[in-house]
């Protein structure tokens, strides 16, 4: 049986080559799927093939939300478990949630400012705390970024720039396989003009931290 | 990129558009003239795009009142000759079905594509109904695109297919094909010329409009379905759609496996028949891990093509068929193979090798193969049986494991598995600022003054954004039907108990479907409380307009219709429009209602919290020096700007819409206006 399995289930290297994904997840009105287009575009910009997967919906009534991106030769755009290159946690307990999607390898782009659900009174669970919650992933993920998005946000000049700061992050990875300047390209095509200065500068912000955490 | 790129005419560019922006480019594309809708998820941004592009695109748009007439409005404008576009969510498709039934008998002139988006897993519907079953009852053809350059595509085609044989035409999508962004390349624009003072009788010549009309022709023979009439227009259906089982089509398409396929020679020749998202399940995990199994990908499903099915099946051992939530090609093909007298094995839904509810993803898609070759393993072993016959028995002899759906995975560490058991669930709630947070404060509020226990009240709930209020701290949806069902069922509730019945609907909800049973309820003499939350928009699809504003689908200026005439109209004694932002009087106006012998209406009348245009207004804080904390603001109104810190009550004056819904609960009088 064991044989069988890693026989006949083996990944194929021809169909994998190229393959780059990232899944997304937040709370509604962080600018999750915003941000995955950006990428999406910067991927089209390098020539790469994408598909991507926008769950919609209840998104700006404070429910979870979730993006997943997939460059290579993929028709589906839902990640395989286990199977994310790297995840972007725009809220940090919601990247706890989808563990399903990672492994030891991906690169996780946690931000570390949290959003407590309006009920968690009415809840029977109480909202973890965060420093314990990155101690534990430390101990299990190789590659773990914490941030703190929303004050470099603030930083930048709009806590609205908080999906920037986290995608200068991503980039800032050498596994990821979009430049940063081709980021910043689609950034300008899919955003408003006036803010380009204060976005550009906060996925540079985004960049720098993590560069410095490597 | 900006919405106005959909509406560029260069042909081969590409775009990264979201299956719903794919469809408007396909119906501008195919030159259509008329669109109408009423929003639903998932299938709303079609409808959104539109209302923003409609006029340079040469198109009338409009929200109609609700699915029918949105079919009725596509409907007459194909028969009058031009492209006509009506799109909606799966269960939209059970309103509009009366018209639609019909439209397959009249037929059309122009094209007429139907978009119907169903919501496999049900992440925004009531039920997960599979809508192929509609172009079966209906006689009509179905399209299912999987991806968005395939909507665009199928959507021409759609309109080409459809003015050849004169009959509308399906295309279903599912949640995950409409919300699939990708790489779409565009084609050319047709453009429909306006040649709207060529139309012969144009009376009103002066009528200067952006669309093109049409002229509807007279045959009452054909487009009356009086029995006489209908009887033949049936055979003529039948006539149309026994041609189009004739014709070839480009959209069925063979993935064939590499012939260097390391698993190509295996024991048994397999084949998949997939189609929608089952499709790129399907080719991602045979591709991935290389299984060598061809794939014949349908993108006609119905009438279901027969030829080219058996073609590829003929040779094969075992067919293992993809598909979302019914087994519906499966028995075609499993109807084939008993026609033909095959001795194929079907592995499908039927005998458990797929789930039977719910949405697929790459991973059940590969659990379902590798359950078939470890059996087929555990078969070789045995010699006597060892042909895919024994492997089909293996598989059906298992029951259906329901609990076994979408169960999320456990990891293989205990210490992460505490960890993500330990969350917290984050669930929609209704906005900081929400009027229908005050509203339901009220009710709950007037029903514990009257004394009457929860037990004692019904709350028949709607579908909108109230619906929130089925949780905690709220509590008020106890039963739900369908859009509209809130006003049948507190009348069947008034006479099935002697309970308190309150029911809640939108204002959108109440145009949609609320007035024709409200009559039926003043005309039979029910007694419930009926609150028409109007918050000026139809919020829970993302606000659109609906016919209580006074603009339409395209931004013009319209004639507002009073929610409060129309019940006054119907000879309703108790009906009152309330601030429900102003607590007292909404507590008295609700105590007044819960005692009034009749049908009682109450229109709570306050604008959504999302509505852009909104006068910003100052946000709350909390005044330490008066706050007892006894939680009851946190409690009671579940506002997502109060939070408890550091066990202080602090309200987040960026979120916080400055409502004072929280300001007027407070006994204490601890919370203030910030300075
Ligand atoms: S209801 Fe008033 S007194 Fe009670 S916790 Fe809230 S703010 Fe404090
Ligand atoms: S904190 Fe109070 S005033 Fe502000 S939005 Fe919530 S209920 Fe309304």
């Amino acid at each position: 049986m064991i044989n069988m399995e890693e026989n006949m289930f083996s990944k194929n290297p021809e169909f994998c080559k190229d393959s780059y994904t990232i899944c997304m997840c937040g709370v509604g009105g962080q600018g999750i799927i915003k941000t995955s287009t950006i990428i999406g575009n910067g991927a089209i910009n390098e020539g790469k093939k994408v598909v991507m997967s926008e769950v919609h919906g209840m998104s700006q009534r404070g429910g979870v939300v979730s993006s997943e991106l997939k460059i290579g030769n993929y028709k589906s755009s839902l990640i395989e478990e286990f199977n994310s290159d790297m995840i972007i946690g725009f809220e940090p307990i919601e990247i706890v949630r989808n563990l399903n999607k990672v492994n030891k390898d991906t690169k996780m782009i946690i931000n570390t400012h949290s959003i407590v659900p309006s009920n968690i009174s009415s809840q029977k669970n109480s909202y973890p705390n965060i420093d314990e919650v990155i101690d534990i992933l430390r101990e299990n993920y190789n590659y773990v970024y914490p941030i703190n998005g929303s004050q470099l946000a603030k930083e930048s000049g709009n806590i609205l720039t908080l999906n920037m700061v986290l995608l200068g992050a991503a980039t800032a990875d050498e596994t990821f396989p979009i430049s940063k300047d081709s980021i910043i390209i689609a950034m300008k095509n899919n955003l408003k003009a006036n803010f380009y200065d204060m976005n550009t500068e906060a996925i540079e912000k985004g960049y720098e931290t993590v560069k410095s955490l490597q | 990129m900006a919405l106005e790129d959909i509406l560029i005419n260069k042909p081969k560019k590409k775009l990264f558009l979201l299956g719903n922006e794919a469809a408007v480019r396909g119906a501008i594309e195919a030159g259509i003239s008329i669109a109408a809708t009423y929003p639903g998820t998932p299938s709303s941004e079609i409808g959104d795009i539109l209302h923003y592009l409609a006029k340079d695109a040469n198109i009338y748009f409009e929200f109609s009142v609700n699915e029918k007439v949105a079919m009725e409005v596509a409907a007459t404008a194909a028969v009058s000759g031009l492209r006509s576009f009506t799109f909606m969510k799966h269960v939209g498709l059970n309103v509009a079905s009366d018209s639609f039934m019909t439209t397959a008998y009249n037929g059309v002139n122009g094209g007429m594509v139907i978009l119907t988006a169903d919501d496999p897993s049900m992440f925004s519907s009531q039920n997960e109904q599979d809508n192929r079953h509609y172009g079966r009852l209906a006689k009509i053809p179905i399209l299912e695109p999987s991806n968005p350059q395939e909507i665009k595509d199928m959507v021409v085609y759609g309109f080409e297919l459809s003015e050849k044989f004169k009959i509308p035409v399906i295309i279903r999508t599912t949640t995950r094909i409409s919300h699939m962004r990708g790489i779409v390349e565009l084609s050319e624009i047709k453009t429909s010329n306006n040649d709207n003072n060529k139309l012969k009788n144009n009376l009103k010549s002066n009528e200067n409009v952006h669309w093109k009309k049409g002229f509807f022709k007279k045959n009452p023979n054909r487009y009356v379905p009086v029995p006489g009439n209908a009887a033949e227009m049936h055979k003529n259906l039948t006539l149309k759609f026994e041609n189009i089982k004739k014709i070839n089509t480009k959209l069925n398409k063979i993935y064939s496996a590499p012939k260097t396929s390391k698993n190509k020679n295996s024991k048994f020749k397999l084949g998949v028949i997939s189609s929608g998202s089952g499709f790129n399940y399907t080719y991602d995990t045979i591709n991935k891990y290389d299984l060598g199994i061809d794939i014949l990908k349908l993108g006609f499903t119905h009438p279901f093509p027969e030829k080219e099915v058996l073609e590829f099946i003929k040779d094969l051992d075992g067919i293992f068929i993809v598909e979302e939530v019914d087994p519906i090609m499966e028995k075609e093909v499993l109807s084939i193979i008993g026609k033909n007298q095959l001795k194929i094995s079907v592995f499908g839904k039927l005998n458990n090798v797929f789930p039977m509810i719910y949405e697929f993803n790459p991973d059940i898609l590969l659990d379902s193969f590798k359950k078939f070759y470890q059996i087929a393993e555990k078969e070789k072993e045995n010699e006597e049986r060892n042909n895919i016959k024994d492997i089909y028995d293996e598989f059906s002899k298992e029951e259906i494991n329901i609990n076994e759906y979408n169960q999320s995975t456990k990891l293989e560490n205990t210490q992460l598995n505490k960890l993500i058991e330990s969350l917290p669930n984050r669930h929609p709630t209704l906005c900081p600022g929400c009027p229908h947070r005050a509203s339901y404060f009220a009710v709950k509020k007037s029903i514990e003054e009257l004394e009457i226990s929860e037990d004692n009240v019904i709350f028949a709930s709607d579908i909108g954004c109230y619906t929130l209020g089925i949780s905690p701290p709220y509590q008020t949806a106890d039963y739900l039907l369908s859009m509209g069902s809130s006003i049948g069922d507190g009348g069947g509730l008034s006479k099935a108990t002697n309970q308190t019945i309150m029911s809640f609907i939108g204002d959108s909800t109440f145009f949609h479907s609320g007035i024709s049973p409200l009559i039926n309820c003043i005309h039979n003499k029910n007694k419930f409380v009926l609150t028409i939350l109007d918050n000026r928009t139809t919020a829970m699809t993302g606000g659109q307009s609906n016919p209580g504003l006074n603009v339409d689908g395209m931004g013009d200026p319209a004639p507002e219709i009073s929610i409060e005439k129309i019940a006054i109209s119907l000879g309703i004694e108790f009906v009152k429009i309330i601030n429900p932002l102003n607590l007292k009087k909404a507590i008295e106006t609700y105590k007044e209602a819960i005692e009034f012998d009749g049908v009682s209406v109450i229109i709570a009348k306050s604008p959504c919290a999302l509505i852009k245009r909104l006068k910003k207004r100052k946000p709350m804080e909390i005044d330490y020096n008066k706050c007892i904390k006894c939680l009851e603001c946190v409690k009671f109104l579940a506002c997502p700007s109060i939070s408890v810190k550091n066990d202080n009550i602090v309200i987040d004056p960026l979120s916080c819409k400055g409502c004072t819904t929280c300001r007027q609960m407070c006994k204490e009088k601890a919370i203030k206006i910030e300075r």
